[in-house]
């Protein structure tokens, strides 16, 4: 199957040819998936870790770290994320996964919402009257 | 947009203090000194953790192992925080790495000297981790969001650091003839070179003046250690020790401590690699590195194995 549309993902420094480490037996096992690192990374991907901190909050963005996999990923989150009881879950995402917006694109990409005022409640004047509204 | 109106902008976004996170648009030299402090910073942690690490075998008590453990374990988190917030910027771990072995990137020169009794873990404690709180409080309001983030996560575990050093010393020289000595005899080593973690004086600061219009540097080095020094001067008092500079001496007018001339001579030398440990320490990160290198390798090789035996499950 041909890729027609060539994916482009954030933290994507373009060394896909660099991808992959060779691995020790030489040996290419045919469903092998090349590991997704960048360049200089010593073959480790890059994770991002969120935490939620308590029952009924949301997962935060806490910062990253490089691990092989997701469970040694979540270990070491929890190692260095959670030391003082800090949180409850952890999400670890390859950063190769985030998608992000481009800030320059900033103005342009919010500006429908800049005019339309009227989806804020204060646009609406009501008789001081009218209670619990 | 022309580099110029570019350039604008971003000084505009650091005036109004808006914060400039990974994707934003930055002068290619504001990119290039983060880089520099935040990697050297996170060296810092990681090569800190080295005299410290030296006592855990010989604490007095195991509480004081498991403290200092706690403390040392913290250093390396303190590392990893920082050089996240680094690989923001576009360097990978292994160049930052390999720049610190290779001497290129420096690290913070207190590092540089030995740890030469218990006592020790107290005076680093101390004065060290408090000269670092004092340092990084006002970076927790600089420019960059990551970095300023990753400040605010350390202090909050620094003070717990800090507090442990003077209980050290508090306990010290509360006891025998002997341990008094060790205190006092500690203090006296590590006050200077702790005086000297501020850098140099601010006319010769090279980097300072633009760091202060990036808004990445708050204070300058004199006012910060002014502070350093105010605060450990009256500290010393509870630990009825002294510090080791005959010219320190309340100023009523100033409403200052002033305090004795650094011997920057030392400084330089420490900081070009001449001083007590640095080959040392040099020694013990490059060899650890390498004793690890089949940690990583095995860890690399059983994750293709995983997903090459995953892949294979799932076509069947």
């Amino acid at each position: 199957m041909k890729d027609l549309i060539k994916k482009y993902f954030y933290g994507d420094y373009g060394d896909k040819e660099n991808a992959g480490v060779d691995g020790s037996d030489g040996s290419k096992a045919p469903l092998d998936p090349p590991v997704p690192v960048r360049k200089g990374d010593g073959g480790w991907p890059l994770w991002e870790v969120f935490i939620r901190s308590k029952q009924g909050l949301d997962h935060k963005h806490v910062g990253s770290l490089h691990a092989t996999d997701a469970q040694m990923a979540i270990e070491n989150a929890r190692d260095v994320y959670t030391r003082r009881q800090e949180g409850i879950s952890i999400w670890v995402v390859e950063s190769i996964y985030i998608h992000a917006s481009n800030p320059a694109d900033a103005a342009s990409l919010y500006d429908p919402a800049n005019d339309k005022v009227y989806r804020h409640p204060t646009f609406y004047e009501l008789p001081d009257e009218l209670k619990h509204m | 947009m022309p580099v110029l109106e570019l350039e604008k902008n971003f000084q505009d976004k650091i005036d109004k203090d808006i914060r400039i996170e990974p994707k934003d648009w930055m002068p290619d030299k504001y990119r290039q000194t983060l880089i520099r402090q935040i990697s050297q910073h996170a060296h810092s942690e990681i090569v800190g953790m080295l005299p410290e690490g030296n006592w855990i075998s010989r604490a007095p008590t195991l509480k004081r192992k498991a403290t200092l453990i706690a403390k040392v374990q913290d250093e390396a988190g303190h590392g990893l925080y920082l050089y996240s917030a680094a690989e923001t910027l576009g360097i990978s771990r292994d160049e930052m790495i390999e720049q610190l072995h290779s001497g290129k990137a420096k690290y913070s020169s207190i590092f540089n000297y030995p740890s030469l009794s218990w006592a020790d873990m107290g005076a680093i404690g101390w004065l060290v981790d408090g000269a670092a709180i004092i340092n990084q409080v006002p970076i927790c309001r600089c420019s960059h969001g990551p970095y300023a983030r990753a400040m605010a996560r350390i202090c909050k575990e620094e003070s717990f650091h800090q507090r442990q050093g003077f209980e050290i010393l508090l306990t010290l020289s509360k006891g025998s003839d002997e341990q008094k000595a060790m205190c006092q005899d500690a203090i006296n080593r590590w006050w200077w070179p702790s005086v000297m973690m501020f850098g140099p004086g601010d006319d010769a600061s090279p980097n300072s003046a633009q760091s202060m219009r990036w808004k990445i540097k708050r204070f300058s080095n004199d006012e910060l250690r002014q502070r350093f020094v105010d605060m450990c001067a009256e500290q010393v008092k509870i630990l009825c020790m002294t510090i080791p500079d005959p010219d320190l001496k309340w100023n009523e007018t100033k409403q200052h401590y002033d305090f004795g001339a650094i011997n920057w001579e030392e400084f330089k030398n420490v900081i070009n690699g001449n001083g007590p440990c640095n080959k040392e320490r040099m020694t013990a990160r490059i060899k650890a590195h390498e004793d690890g290198a089949w940690v990583r390798e095995a860890a690399i090789a059983y994750a293709k194995k995983s997903l090459t035996l995953k892949g294979a499950l799932e076509t069947t």
